[in-house]
């Protein structure tokens, strides 16, 4: 009998990535409305450390598999692990992050194991003892609620990065450590050849806080200078258009829309951004918009928490004043 | 030797499209809807119609959907696909993502392939989840989100993008490439005049799930093991408030609400 609900971690250079914190947390919700426990999978190099501090974020017990050939996430290696372990536990539900490693893990899983799976969850609830979950459709434009037939498990869902609440961990508690037996695969079929990354490590616009974004209002790709300068003091990062990124001012990686990144911050500045419908779908959802533009009939208004009418060459600069004196007195 | 790749290509509602709630409550009106070439799985197209021109790739399309969908087959024609295959079975609505993927998996092996390319998502019901799953049932690997490709000595290699740098991933073949990226980024060729009129020569397959040595208990509504029960649209946002003011008060006051009020800054 399938019992207990289980999320799959995710553990990148030394740490448990904040997603996992998230999904984590949620897990534990699910579990009590469940009234059984919550595991979680660990695998990585050098987890085996960090794993009882999950306990902070609800988990009872974690089965790690220490490993420096799981550093990276490798499908070929870590899907047969994860697996393995799972039908070993048999749960009711499984939980993963909706981050590009784990939808590929999930969607592999699922096709492994025969399980359904719902991805990029905004909402996730129990009721009759299964998983019921809200997920965008249409990058937002409608969500979706979605059920799974009865009697076959586990029930598995990923958790869009940012969405759900997580857990103040309670340094005190402790997961109980397990280590299953696994065979890590001797050898994978893809491999990461190289990685150029950034010394300033962006953060990624699905999990970003704060974005501040620009499109065809910007006029060329010199003014995102400003947008930096902006995002940098508020501790966000800089995203764009769809118009922004066809006309070559920003990297593609930037775009937010239907066509591109759905982001979900706590904040986002739309800065000479008209909103067009597949950018609304992209940032929607978005917990606070503030929207600059010059013409005040722009859709994105619409969306706005709070409007301002205004030449972005103007106010960009002075926003970036005003808030550069908050910070300086808080 | 021809290095054989097929894109996996959904018909999809223009980006464009205002989407509403259907009757049933769990599906959208699909009246008057404008279909399109699923954007990434275009960017696919081009992908390989690029391998086509630089080591002479064979390009087959695979898709599986409604008759309406051969209009998508005949546009990936028109762009320089040579041929199209199209399950069209009534069965296989309602499938779930794994019934799809097993759909196209089993498709897939009668058909030859060195490297099987799509989108890493289709923008409608936005799953990333049936080209992944489709790698998996194949037993082949998945370079996901793909920014440039290119295959060497029986390697595919792909760039994919993280923040503020990309990596780069090899596999050998056969292998699944998703892709990632934009409009700007793969810039897919339009349709030429003489491309629309190929096109129209050029073979289409059409089959059935009996022909896959499939059954509708297989893959079809009573396999799905998750399905969609109801539909809403996002919560209303409560109207927002216009800033008044010259210039550098807007901003003070702006500043002022994100800080004290919304507690954002």
């Amino acid at each position: 009998m399938a019992q207990g609900v289980c999320v799959i971690t995710e553990f990148r250079d030394g740490a448990f990535r904040r997603v996992s914190f998230e999904v984590a947390s949620e897990g534990r919700r699910l579990a009590d409305a469940l009234g059984e426990g919550l595991m979680a999978i660990a695998l990585g190099a050098g987890v085996e450390a960090a794993a009882p501090d999950l306990g902070g974020y609800g988990v009872d017990r974690v089965y790690v598999v220490d490993d420096p050939r799981l550093k990276d996430y490798l499908a070929e290696l870590h899907v047969p692990v994860v697996a393995d372990i799972i039908q070993h536990l048999s749960p009711r539900v499984v939980l993963a992050s909706a981050s590009v490693d784990g939808k590929d893990l999930s969607a592999r899983l699922a096709a492994r194991l025969g399980a359904g799976l719902a991805t990029d969850c905004t909402e996730l609830k129990i009721e009759g003892g299964a998983l019921k979950a809200k997920r965008p459709v249409y990058a937002g434009k409608a969500f979706a609620w979605c059920e799974w037939a009865s009697g076959v498990w586990p029930q598995m869902a990923s958790c869009r990065p940012n969405v759900m609440d997580c857990r103040i961990p309670d340094a005190a508690k402790k997961a109980a450590v397990e280590k299953p037996a696994a065979s890590v695969p001797g050898a994978s079929k893809s491999q990461i050849l190289a990685a150029q990354k950034d010394a300033k490590g962006k953060i990624d616009l699905t999990e970003a806080q704060i974005i501040v974004s620009g499109g065809r209002g910007m006029k060329g790709p010199e003014s995102y200078a400003m947008l930096e300068e902006l995002a940098q003091l508020l501790g966000g990062t800089v995203g764009a258009s769809r118009a922004a990124v066809d006309a070559g001012w920003r990297p593609h990686a930037d775009q937010v829309g239907q066509t591109g990144k759905v982001v979900t911050p706590n904040l986002y500045i739309a800065c000479g951004i008209s909103g067009a419908i597949q950018h609304l779908a992209g940032m929607g959802s978005s917990k606070f918009i503030v929207a600059v533009n010059k013409d005040p009939e722009a859709p994105i208004f619409s969306k706005a928490d709070y409007g301002v009418v205004e030449d972005l060459f103007q106010f960009v600069p002075a926003l970036t004043e005003e808030v550069k004196k908050l910070k300086s007195t808080c | 030797m021809t290095v054989n790749v097929v894109v996996l290509l959904k018909q999809v509602p223009d980006t464009e499209t205002v989407v509403r709630i259907d009757a049933d409550g769990k599906s959208i009106v699909t009246k008057d809807i404008k279909w399109i070439i699923n954007p990434y799985d275009e960017y696919a197209v081009e992908g390989a119609l690029r391998l086509k021109d630089s080591k002479g790739a064979s390009v087959t399309v695979l898709t599986l959907g409604p008759q309406r969908t051969v209009e998508a087959i005949r546009t990936a024609m028109a762009m320089g696909a040579d041929r199209g295959v199209l399950v069209d079975d009534p069965a296989t609505e309602g499938s779930d993502a794994l019934g799809k993927a097993r759909v196209l998996a089993a498709t897939l092996s009668a058909i030859p392939f060195d490297l099987i390319l799509c989108g890493h998502r289709a923008v409608d019901d936005d799953e990333n989840q049936v080209g992944i799953m489709v790698a998996e049932l194949l037993g082949i690997s998945h370079l996901p989100l793909a920014v440039a490709l290119e295959i060497q000595d029986g390697k595919v290699k792909i760039d994919r993008p993280v923040e503020g740098g990309r990596v780069t991933l090899v596999a050998g073949l056969p292998a699944m490439v998703t892709f990632g990226g934009s409009h700007a980024v793969w810039n897919p060729r339009y349709a030429s005049l003489p491309g629309i009129m190929k096109a129209k020569k050029k073979p289409l397959e059409m089959k059935k799930l009996a022909d896959l040595g499939l059954s509708a208990d297989q893959v079809g509504a009573k396999a799905a093991k998750v399905k969609v029960t109801a539909m809403e649209m996002p919560p209303q946002r409560k109207a927002g408030r216009m800033i008044q003011g010259d210039t550098a008060k807007k901003a003070q006051e702006l500043v002022r609400l994100l800080h004290e009020e919304a507690k954002l800054i």
